[in-house]
């Protein structure tokens, strides 16, 4: 089975089919929508083996359909879809993690009275991300990556009665929109100096050498389209807004805030590689390590079980970042890769836990679950190991060996390598801690004493998930048939000197879960108000840590209270300044009207008035001499006339 | 083609009808507004877009002075004209409900909308100058008469305003006129005689009627008219000052202003391009504080302006398309934007204040109104399927060929945006981001039913944006061919630094 160029839109339509089906469901027709939305999504799963047949059966053509948009005289612009390995290894696994939380959703959200727009929106959010991978075009990609956007504020903000959700999702839109406004200039100085954002378009596209080997100033191109990287793969300064967005459901963070957009970022990076200068990499590859660290440090001194996966989710997405920086962008997307079935399975097995203990997600008050939990706990656990890199078995081991090798290998500098390794240590120690405080013990909280397994519509999902983070191993090892197949060429160089370095990151990573265990697992905490053991050790740090280094303070005293300071000021500006300028103009007319007034009466009028007066004296003077007032009416009249002329005329101005 | 003109003359008949009719004038106007899109409509089926305005009818008016009533029209005016009749015929069905001197009501709306027509299909400077000031007169009355906060103020400001803007276009005019020895007021006429005059000439002329045109176009900083304006207006007023009332400013310095005399645009292009960019970055921020939510419409409606006069003021065809497609695309939005907040929300709380929006759990009272909002506050703040989109990108890529510190800054605006849309959504529909009051505990509203012609009118706008969000080739093919005109070129040429 394969799939040509031209019907790749279907894998992005079906669930945009699903998400207009959703849409115009009754209100309730919960069954109706989920349907919809599992069965398009399979269809779209299906349809991606076909493209990936495609592309397995030819690995180096790039197959694209394109096709005029609209037309802007100069340059049409045009849009497109592309078959490669990288697209159809993305649209299997999007689609493959996407229907097993599509499937654990309609469990896990039954008793939601908006379970309908749940899916629908889910739908919608599936199909813009399926458009982000299969575009042909940074243009649509771009459409793509708004609308993704887009969903994922509608799905954080799913529980708009909560304060905290309403924020979070705003706060999320906007912040990635700041990397988005880079990216976009990126597009607009692409289309200038390369007339096209095609990537692929028989020679004449961005990525092929001929138009690569015209651009000028690609080291600032390249740092725009990585601004829009930054925003939504939560990279530093901009990762704020991804542990917000864990007010979402659970199965939305496990889609879209773990296994899914946040990568699309790292996708980008890979998808525009050939774009990237050594400068601009080097600004990538310092920012994924710093990212990594950052998100492994502060993961250490959450309480929230579903915050601690989304800052280990920050920090993978930095290790994802680090690679792409160091040149391997296979080794990143075989980690995206992973990563995206082992946190797609540690965030569904948060669920199940959360879903058993009546939305309690704070560790401190759950423990004891492994033994009514089994299921969950167990693949919990192999996604445990999968993410802190437990030797051979695992997935996660290989293909963060992957990007430290690379890492190692990189000429400009080893300090990501240092950061990566300490954060190798560090994402052990908060796993093990993550594990022993909700699974071992005893129940600290009532909820936690009556969990019970979830139902198998979410167990099954978890299941197969664990198998895959097992799996996935496959993909690097016993041949690493992933960068044989992404990048032949990168592949000879690889594994020269790697067993002195495996060697090291496997005694880290022991180190990791012995310093875990000695301070969480050996003796699990009795009591939800006992303290931290970290945090008795190191109140200073922990606290630091805990408050996620500070940055939302720091922003809001910043960015925040400036913006705010610049609103005010334009408003009071507004209202004072421009109106008080327009009001003082009238001001003036006015006085120039009493101005002219008063010279009209001085001047102009005393001239009429003499003559006036000398009329009445001539009058005065005729009545005199004549019997009647009919002349001095007609006098008055005429008087008045003149007043009433000069009255409209001047008054007016009034 | 030929039925063009006929939408100024059904307008204004239409006009008198209502104010005969009395109650029933709301019918009159809607038979009104509709025949008038339908013509519009008509015309743009026939319509073979060619370079240059295609004359509709040319005869002469005043003799003596060479003034002609000549109209004619080209891609750029049929983009407006339909726009104006779909404005209009919603601003029908979202004034349904006006029972107060209906008649002197709608007859006034329906004389406004021929005024615009007019402006839009005028070839001659001085015909154009008529309806201009036709169109401002009824705005006061709807205003003054219909309105609500502040209305005589309102009004008053705004018809100062653009009587301010007309004495500056007339004196421009006249001025260029005697200058450069015209025989005629034709705008073609016109541009060969403002040829003659020298640089130092024209760019003086140029600042009076461009001027004279942006402040009908809320040109920072002499925007202020506009929200206050809008703020006052009832609702379809409102819709029809923002959705095509700012148009006819920014119609008049891209027809009238820039052809005329290039070599004063060249000289002011750069003060203008970020005047405009002023504006968007400026009116952003101060939605973004705003309680009265028409308020934050109307400073939205003074950013995407902002848009508009950038991409004129970036004067290549990718700008100036964009910026033809975001008048359209805004007088929808726009009008999108007053209709909820004016008709389906004020109308029925009788409160704008957010903070009093923010404890009534309106999404689930009005959740019609509530989808409507959210889908024309994703369509202004430019998400890909709506017409704002295409407009905005395509006003960026212009602005970005004649400066990329344009399109940077320009480019800002549209995360303020994203801030004070998502801002107004949430604390409007979407019940309290503060804690002290929970949503269950709030009152249960009961408020009427949106009605069917609010749901037509909604509906109708809403396909419209999408529509032209996601086939931008129904209007650029119209616009495109237009800016290969002479008189475009000429601009086009001399505004590229």
């Amino acid at each position: 089975m394969s799939l040509s160029a031209d019907l790749l839109w279907l894998i992005p339509a079906l669930p945009l089919i699903a998400a207009v089906v959703g849409a115009c469901a009754p209100r309730g027709a919960f069954k109706l929508a989920a349907a919809a939305a599992i069965a398009a999504l399979t269809g779209a799963l299906l349809l991606s083996c076909g493209a990936l047949a495609t592309a397995l059966a030819a690995p180096a053509a790039k197959l694209a359909s394109n096709f005029t948009w609209f037309d802007l005289g100069h340059g049409a612009v045009r849009l497109g879809w592309l078959i490669d390995p990288l697209t159809a290894l993305m649209c299997v696994m999007v689609t493959f993690v996407g229907l097993l939380i599509f499937v654990f959703s309609t469990g896990y959200m039954r008793d939601d009275a908006r379970a309908k727009q749940f899916f629908c929106f889910l739908s919608l959010f599936a199909a813009a991300m399926l458009g982000v991978i299969v575009a042909n075009s940074l243009l649509l990609l771009f459409v793509c990556w708004e609308l993704v956007g887009l969903a994922s504020y509608l799905l954080i903000g799913f529980w708009f009665q909560k304060p905290e959700a309403a924020a979070a999702a705003k706060k999320a839109f906007v912040t990635t929109r700041i990397g988005d406004l880079g990216l976009l200039l990126g597009l607009l100085w692409l289309q200038d100096s390369a007339g096209t954002l095609l990537l692929y378009d028989g020679g004449k596209g961005l990525l092929e050498p001929a138009v690569l080997a015209g651009l000028g100033g690609s080291t600032a191109i390249g740092l725009l389209l990585f601004c829009g990287a930054v925003g939504k793969s939560g990279q530093f300064p901009l990762h704020v807004w991804l542990p917000d967005a864990m007010e979402g459901p659970t199965p939305v963070s496990a889609l879209i805030h773990a296994a899914t957009m946040v990568a699309a970022g790292v996708f980008l990076m890979a998808r525009v590689f050939p774009l990237l200068t050594p400068d601009a990499l080097t600004v990538i590859a310092f920012t994924g390590a710093v990212t990594a660290l950052i998100g492994a440090l502060i993961a250490c001194a959450q309480n929230d079980l579903k915050r601690i996966l989304a800052f280990s989710t920050v920090s993978q997405l930095g290790y994802m970042m680090l690679a792409i920086g160091v040149g391997s962008w296979v080794a990143a997307i075989f980690h995206l890769l992973t990563h995206a079935f082992f946190k797609a399975l540690l965030f569904l097995g948060a669920g199940s836990v959360i879903h058993a203990a009546h939305h309690e997600q704070d560790i401190r008050q759950l423990g004891g679950l492994r033994g009514p939990m089994r299921v969950t706990f167990a693949t919990f656990a192999i996604g445990m190991m999968a993410l802190a890199g437990v030797p051979f078995l695992f997935s996660g081991f290989w293909s963060k060996e992957a990007i430290l090798h690379a890492t190692h290998a990189w000429g400009v500098s080893q300090l990501p390598l240092y950061t990566g390794l300490a954060a190798v240590v560090l994402t052990a120690f908060y796993m093990t801690r993550l594990v022993a405080e909700t699974f071992l013990g005893a129940p600290r909280s009532e909820p936690a004493a009556h969990a019970h397994e979830s139902p198998a519509v979410m167990t099954v999902p978890l299941a197969l998930l664990a198998a895959c983070a097992i799996l996935l191993s496959l993909l690097a090892w016993p041949s690493p048939w992933l960068q044989l197949l992404l990048d032949p060429s990168a592949a000879a160089n690889d594994h020269a000197d790697g067993v002195g370095l495996m060697a090291l990151s496997i005694a880290l990573v022991a180190l990791g879960l012995g310093a875990g265990w000695a301070m969480y697992g050996r003796k699990p905490r009795e009591k939800s108000m006992s303290a931290d053991p970290l945090a008795a050790r190191a109140p200073r740090v922990f606290a630091f840590l805990a408050a996620r280094m500070k940055f939302d303070e720091l922003y809001a005293a910043t960015f925040g209270r400036a913006a705010y300071a610049l609103a005010v000021f334009a408003d009071a500006l507004d209202r004072h300044g421009w109106d008080g300028a327009v009001r003082l103009l009238a001001r003036l007319g006015r006085f120039t009207g009493l101005v002219n007034r008063e010279a009209d009466e001085d001047g102009l009028n005393a001239g009429f008035d003499a003559t006036s007066e000398s009329l009445r004296k001539t009058g005065r003077a005729y009545s005199r001499a004549q019997t009647g007032d009919a002349h001095g009416y007609l006098l008055m009249i005429a008087f008045g006339f003149v007043v009433l002329v000069f009255a409209v005329l001047f008054g007016g101005a009034r | 083609m030929s039925a063009l003109p006929f939408t100024i003359y059904v307008s204004f008949a239409g006009a008198l009808c209502a104010l005969a009719a009395g109650t029933r004038a709301r019918m009159v106007a809607l038979v009104t507004a509709v025949l008038g899109f339908g013509l519009a409509l008509v015309a743009a089926g026939a319509f073979s877009p060619s370079p240059g305005l295609q004359t509709l009818i040319n005869v002469s008016w005043v003799g003596e002075l060479g003034i002609r009533y000549h109209l004619a029209a080209d891609g750029i005016s049929l983009t407006l004209v339909v726009l104006t009749g779909l404005a209009a015929t919603a601003g029908v069905l979202f004034s349904w409900n006006v029972e107060e001197r209906a008649g002197e009501f709608f007859a006034l709306y329906l004389a406004l909308i021929g005024g615009v027509y007019g402006v839009f299909l005028s070839a001659d400077a001085f015909t154009l100058f008529v309806f201009y000031e036709i169109a401002i007169v009824p705005k006061y009355f709807l205003i003054a008469i219909w309105g609500s906060t502040n209305r005589e103020h309102g009004a008053m400001k705004l018809v100062l305003y653009s009587f301010a803007g007309s004495a500056l276009v007339l004196a421009g005019l006249l001025w260029a006129h005697a200058a450069g020895g015209a025989t005629g007021f034709g705008l073609g006429e016109l541009a060969v005689a403002a040829a003659r005059i020298p640089r130092e000439g024209q760019i003086a002329m140029f600042a009076l009627v461009f001027l004279g045109f942006a402040v009908l176009a809320g040109l920072f900083p002499f925007h202020t008219w506009a929200p206050t304006g809008h703020v006052a207006a009832p609702t379809a007023a409102s819709m029809l000052l923002a959705g095509v009332v700012m148009k006819l400013g920014a119609y008049g310095c891209l027809r009238v202003a820039l052809p005329l005399f290039p070599a004063g645009f060249a000289f002011w292009q750069q003060p203008i391009a970020w005047l405009a960019i002023a504006g968007i970055l400026y009116a952003g921020c101060v939605a973004l504080v705003q309680d009265d939510f028409k308020f934050v419409i109307g400073y939205s409606s003074v950013s995407h302006m902002g848009f508009v006069l950038l991409g004129i003021a970036a004067a290549n065809p990718e700008a100036v398309a964009g910026a033809v497609l975001q008048m359209f695309s805004h007088g929808v939005i726009a009008g999108l934007l007053f209709a909820v907040v004016g008709r389906m929300i004020y109308e029925r709380t009788h409160t704008r204040r957010l903070a009093d929006l923010r404890g009534m759990p309106l999404h689930r009272a009005l959740p019609f109104a509530a989808l409507v909002f959210v889908l024309a506050g994703l369509a202004s703040m430019g998400m890909p399927g709506f017409s704002g989109f295409p407009a905005e990108l395509a006003i960026l890529v212009g602005a970005w060929k004649s400066s990329p510190a344009w399109a940077l800054a320009a480019g800002a605006g549209v995360v303020v945006a994203a801030a004070f849309t998502l801002r107004a959504i949430q604390v409007s529909f979407f019940g309290t981001t503060d804690k002290s009051v929970a949503l269950r505990n709030a009152p249960v509203l009961h408020l009427e039913p949106i009605t069917l012609p609010e749901r037509a009118g909604a509906i109708v706008l809403v396909a419209a944006t999408a529509y032209v969000g996601l086939n931008p080739d129904a209007l650029l093919n119209w616009i495109m061919p237009a800016l290969q005109s002479p008189l475009m070129q000429a601009t086009l040429k001399g505004g590229t630094p």
